[in-house]
């Protein structure tokens, strides 16, 4: 997979970038890969850091709202970090609001919410 | 079925444009390529972020709908620097849309996704046009404001 970084165990979290190379179907992969690890793993969180990508279209979004949902779940919190504020702004517009996802602003701000569970 | 026109003709703004390029879409990492591509093309024309932003991934949502639904096609990039826009043309030989007032609806779907591809790509583009019709094909010209 080119397009996503190796899956990291961090403390209590697995931690995952993705590069703004990444195609549909190693999104897809990812989710599968993650959802595998995060029972494996009996994490309390994954943390996706999305600083890379320029762009989150539908189907991306839709994907990380999903593995948010597959998350809870299994009991472990999704947080998705490092988002670029045109990335946010052009999300709202498309209606896509990751309601399941939760949203910290870098990785060490995830990492302490999660260490504060 | 006459194909269906939202907005200006397209064959105008072809006429007094030139093509910067054209890129093939026919596997899911032609969509990346064809939004870096664009992406690229606004950087260098000095847009913002945000705007840069906005339209690629409009072209992201209509190159991924041109594999998705019109089995593969193309995208053309042009240039029209009398009106100042940089315009991409998405082909597909598809079964075209037969419905566009339905499928321009946020939430409508065919195909199990969002259904906010569409309607999404018309809010985050400056001129957005489509034509298409039953069995024939679908062509969306969508332009951003240089």
């Amino acid at each position: 997979m080119s397009g996503i970084a190796s899956i990291h165990l961090v403390e209590n979290a697995l931690l995952v970038s993705i590069q703004d190379d990444v195609n549909d179907t190693e999104i897809l992969e990812l989710q599968d890969t993650l959802s595998s690890r995060i029972a494996e793993d009996n994490v309390r969180g994954v943390v996706i850091d999305i600083s890379a990508l320029e762009i989150v279209d539908t189907f991306v979004g839709r994907v990380i709202a999903q593995l948010a949902g597959i998350s809870k779940l299994l009991d472990a919190e999704t947080f998705v970090v490092g988002m670029r504020p045109a990335v946010a702004m052009t999300l709202v517009e498309l209606g896509m609001y990751l309601p399941e996802a939760q949203t910290a602003l870098n990785l060490s701000h995830a990492l302490s919410l999660l260490r504060s569970e | 079925m006459p194909s269906r026109c939202y907005g200006v003709n397209s064959a105008v703004l072809t006429e007094r444009s030139t093509l910067l390029a054209r890129y093939p879409l026919l596997a899911n990492h032609d969509v990346v390529r064809a939004r870096q591509a664009v992406a690229r093309e606004l950087k260098e024309r000095g847009l913002s972020t945000i705007r840069i932003t906005r339209f690629s991934t409009a072209v992201s949502e209509i190159a991924r709908n041109v594999i998705v639904h019109g089995g593969g096609g193309e995208i053309s990039l042009h240039l029209d620097m009398e009106e100042g826009y940089l315009i991409t043309v998405a082909r597909d030989q598809g079964q075209g849309i037969a419905d566009i007032d339905q499928a321009m609806v946020d939430g409508y779907t065919t195909a199990g996704g969002l259904g906010r591809g569409l309607g999404g790509a018309k809010r985050l583009s400056d001129r957005f046009e489509i034509e298409t019709g039953a069995g024939q094909g679908t062509v969306i010209s969508m332009s951003v404001k240089l």
